[in-house]
């Protein structure tokens, strides 16, 4: 049997590094923790940067973050092609960090809003939503102040062209995002952001479904997967 | 003779000075002065509340004892839960400063309770916020609501603590002083409780965490001991005050608890205190008090925000976000190690001495020389007169039977939909919806359910269950018996969700303690919770008392918000709150009588508060509870909730809005539709089974 090891990283003011870390165990693999101030992933196959407010959210939200150790470490590794999740703040810390175009500003309502949002897959040629069907409705916790997507028009319709946009929003835009986009690949399908967490929703008795578990096995099947057939150097 | 000192500017009665000088055999220093002002102030020594709330510890017999670890006295109360578990858990008010500045005095409220609970040595894991504001369509509402909302979600939500339940209640008594009581639930192995006391000779003395500045000043001495002045129309009396008013820094504080956490885990806490009201005047005398020594504690060493503070500013400054630990001198090196790690401000300020003075030294002079106790326990003690008002009668013979009823089907359709969409019953979700209340994956309930529910070990699924409650209205009719409904509604809210209640905590919100009539309401509240804990056979764990609860000479409703605290040995067995599937059997337990004093519909349709408050009948909630733990061992209910305000109506309504169903049911023939649907009678509920289940359930 090939083992999946996940590293979970964390930062000052992290919050949901251990839902991250117990999702990783109920896909099967095993979570690694990583340290802010260490550049190095001590072989992990797979890195997620959690949600939470690291730093406090101070400045902006995930530009301290993007700039520790651990993160020149996950860009050299997301250039590899390893696969690559930010979950909320960890999406905004992506963002911030360059490896993923445009960003995420205040809800256009100005309010936290926390609920249990749908969301459609537009993709599942991604590291992270191969498991599901395109355009599979799931249900999801969404849970953020600063959550709305936006990008400048070209990047848009690129993110649009090239299939980029991995999630959207299904029925009423909870925070005025752009094209109702709650989150979008990097070109090879390595790297996924997303505001919503899927790791809440892993099991129906703590979360509104298990929908959100599939994005965790994805990664595994991608990593067993890619070991067993190396040459692949691409997640599409 | 010294000169004058100014002592009533600082709060200090004549009497409470002079006892000031006997202690010490001379004046005080004014840093002294400081020190005792705010230590003796109402919020810290409980000067008022304190001959009342020994009742609490002469109704507790043994056998309510038995699970108990820590009660009333310590930062909060704990209780083991099985598997080696143990619970913490503590509700406090943070009213005066969320009035004077909403968005900062809720979430330092937050942030306060948050620590006490790390005090403990507990990991917190959950909150809730019991709220109370004027009328939902006072202007003022609109500057107050919004502001306490958004700092308890700014604060908790950064914490990534969650947010699982609480109470939103109107009242135009709360305008001028509106009610944020936050509660704090904590976890830790029964064998890693930490106390908080300093002993050991030689241990040294480590403030940690933020730095200390000018804010907060004085903010329990000054705000939660004096009333705000009658024209609130201008605020005037609040904008004085702003100063007062703490600053919250919830990622400090995040980094605060996982410092403390990994402090704890390593061994290298021998006790600890967390800096609240009064900061380091509080925290050095009530640490040497429970200790067995004395303490010696250096202020050049407080790493300070602002430069040319006084003694007496450092020592009462409550700036947030700081702990204060007794460390051997042998594990020093690695309690800083781990402060470094988290990027935590930790400097060593004194040690536990020989001897059993606190002394304090500023720039190489002596500003505190004092026995702790004398400061941190043996303040005033007042036996403040109590009388019943003499308004009480005429408001108990005011009753609601005079009041126009609706009798037509048409006028009681009306009469449901009005009262669900009013202030006192509307959905909460504006507010909750601004709560994380996933975070750390373990909730299992949560608002709008009547408990929330929280996992605590996911190897064997034990968890669990809070609820607070109080209706202010029955407290006025009744402040004995409302206490108890507001027990009797807590406890119910617990067992609903198949949880079995345990320990109680409480935060008793009245007027001033110098009106006989409030010492009156709040002598019968505590008699009531105290004998109502000892026929439910659980006790109260610990609580809080917020005075000066009034604008001008006009009180609040007396508020004593009651939280109660269950466990659930496998969280698979919870009991959700909204109706299950289509088909299912739906029955009301417990009996309805025409009980409508203090009821939401005599406050929403006739603006009427008279009579008495519904009856209680504490035996018929243990029998309910017992029956709902058997039904969830035995898996047998799909739902159940709790029927409080509003009655029958309103839970029928929020039962089936959670779950998207309909209801249809048969009204008990010996009752007018009216009354069936509105009253407000204690002790029932809605139960939702499939009806293979039902003749089990009637066993039951």
């Amino acid at each position: 049997m090939i083992s999946c090891r996940i590293g979970v990283i964390t930062f000052p003011g992290t919050l949901d590094d251990v839902d991250a870390a117990r999702a990783v165990r109920c896909a099967g693999a095993e979570p690694v923790g990583l340290w802010h101030a260490d550049d190095d992933l001590h072989g992990v196959d797979a890195v997620i940067v959690p949600g939470g407010f690291s730093y406090g959210d101070y400045l902006r939200a995930g530009a301290i973050a993007a700039h520790q150790p651990v993160l020149r470490a996950v860009r050299d590794a997301a250039g590899r092609g390893m696969p690559v999740l930010g979950i909320c703040n960890g999406f905004q810390i992506l963002c911030e960090a360059g490896l993923l175009p445009g960003a995420l500003v205040r809800n256009s309502g100005l309010h936290f809003v926390c609920r249990d949002q749908r969301l459609r897959v537009e993709s599942n040629a991604t590291a992270w939503t191969g498991r599901y069907a395109a355009g599979a409705e799931i249900v999801v916790p969404l849970k953020s102040i600063e959550g709305r997507y936006v990008a400048d028009a070209a990047t848009l319709a690129m993110l649009e062209a090239d299939g980029r946009v991995v999630f959207r929003y299904a029925g009423a835009n909870p925070n005025g995002a752009l094209n109702d986009i709650a989150g979008i690949a990097s070109a090879d399908g390595g790297v996924v952001g997303l505001m919503p967490h899927p790791e809440h929703a892993i099991d129906a008795l703590t979360g509104p479904s298990s929908d959100g578990l599939d994005v965790f096995r994805s990664a595994v099947d991608a990593v067993v997967g890619a070991v067993r057939a190396p040459s692949v150097s691409s997640w599409r | 003779m010294t000169p004058e000192q100014p002592y009533r500017e600082l709060g200090l009665a004549d009497d409470e000075y002079a006892r000031i000088r006997d202690i010490l055999g001379r004046a005080p220093t004014d840093t002294e002065l400081a020190m005792y002002s705010v230590m003796w102030s109402e919020h810290c020594s409980y000067k008022s509340s304190k001959v009342h709330l020994r009742y609490f510890g002469e109704t507790t017999t043994e056998a309510m004892r038995r699970r108990m670890l820590a009660g009333i006295g310590e930062n909060a109360g704990v209780v083991e839960v099985g598997d080696g578990w143990a619970v913490t858990f503590k509700i406090e008010s943070h009213n005066h400063p969320s009035y004077v500045e909403p968005y900062q005095g809720a979430a330092t409220g937050v942030g306060g309770i948050v620590r006490d609970i790390m005090a403990m040595g507990a990991r917190p894991i959950a909150v809730l916020d019991s709220l109370r504001f004027g009328p939902a369509d006072a202007p003022d509402t609109a500057r107050v609501l919004p502001g306490v909302v958004a700092g308890i979600g700014g604060y908790g939500n950064c914490l990534g603590l969650p947010n699982i339940g609480g109470e939103v209640a109107f009242d135009p008594s709360y305008a001028g002083n509106p009610l944020v009581n936050a509660l704090c639930v904590g976890v830790l192995r029964v064998d890693d409780l930490h106390r908080a006391h300093a002993s050991g000779a030689g241990n040294k003395i480590v403030l940690f965490g933020a730095r200390t500045g000018r804010d907060g000043i004085g903010g329990v001495s000054v705000l939660a001991s004096e009333s705000f002045t009658a024209n609130s129309g201008d605020h005037s009396a609040g904008r004085k005050k702003l100063p007062s008013v703490q600053v919250g820094d919830p990622f400090a504080e995040k980094v605060l608890i996982e410092c403390c956490l990994e402090l704890f885990a390593a061994g290298l806490v021998v006790g600890i205190q967390d800096l609240g009201g009064a900061g380091l005047a509080c925290a050095t005398s009530e640490l040497a008090s429970a200790g067995d020594g004395g303490m010696q504690v250096e202020l050049d060493a407080v790493p300070l925000r602002a430069s040319g503070m006084t003694p007496a500013e450092i020592l009462c400054s409550e700036s947030q976000e700081r702990m204060c630990a007794v460390v051997r001198p042998s594990d020093v090196d690695a309690f800083l190690a781990v402060c470094a790690k988290w990027e935590v401000t930790a400097t060593v300020i004194g040690e536990v001495t020989e001897g059993d003075l606190l002394v304090i030294r500023h720039h190489g002079d002596t500003v505190v020389d004092a026995p702790p106790r004398t400061v941190a326990h043996e303040g005033p003690v007042y036996h403040r007169p109590v009388q019943r008002p003499s308004t009480q009668n005429a408001l108990q013979s005011s009753t609601p039977d005079t009041l126009a009823r609706p009798s037509t089907l048409d006028s009681i359709r009306a009469t449901v939909l009005r009262m669900a969409a009013s202030p006192g019953l509307c959905s909460r979700a504006w507010v909750t919806d601004q709560y994380d209340r996933y975070v750390r994956g373990g909730t299992v309930l949560a608002q709008p359910s009547d408990a929330g529910v929280v996992r605590i070990d996911e190897s064997t699924q034990r968890g669990v269950a809070v609820a607070t409650d109080c209706n202010g209205r029955y407290c006025a009719l009744d402040p004995y018996a409302g206490t108890q409904l507001a027990l009797a509604e807590a406890y119910r809210n617990v067992a609903v969700t198949g949880a079995t209640p345990l320990a109680v905590t409480n935060c008793l919100n009245f007027g001033a303690p110098t009106d006989p009539g409030v010492m009156w309401q709040f002598e019968q509240a505590v008699r009531g919770l105290a004998d109502g804990c000892a026929a439910l056979g659980i006790p109260v764990t610990g609580g809080n008392v917020s005075f000066y609860n009034q604008t001008g000479d006009t009180a609040i409703l007396p508020t004593p918000v009651i939280g109660v605290l269950g466990v659930i040995d496998d969280v698979r067995r919870r009991i959700p709150t909204g109706l299950g599937s289509v088909g299912d059997e739906v029955w009301l337990l417990g009996e309805t009588r025409d009980e409508f004093g203090g009821s939401e519909w005599a406050h929403e349709v006739h603006g009427h508060l008279g009579g008495r408050p519904p009856a209680v009948d504490l035996a018929r909630e243990q029998a309910i509870a017992q029956v709902l733990a058997a039904a969830s061992h035995e898996g047998l209910v799909s739902a159940a909730h709790d029927l409080s305000d509003g009655g029958l109506a309103q839970a029928l309504v929020e039962a089936c809005l959670l779950s998207n169903v309909g209801a249809q049911l048969e009204l008990p023939a010996n009752l007018d539709p009216f009354t069936a649907l509105f009253s407000e009678s204690s002790a029932r509920l809605l139960l939702g089974m499939s009806r293979a289940h039902a003749p089990r359930v009637a066993q039951l």
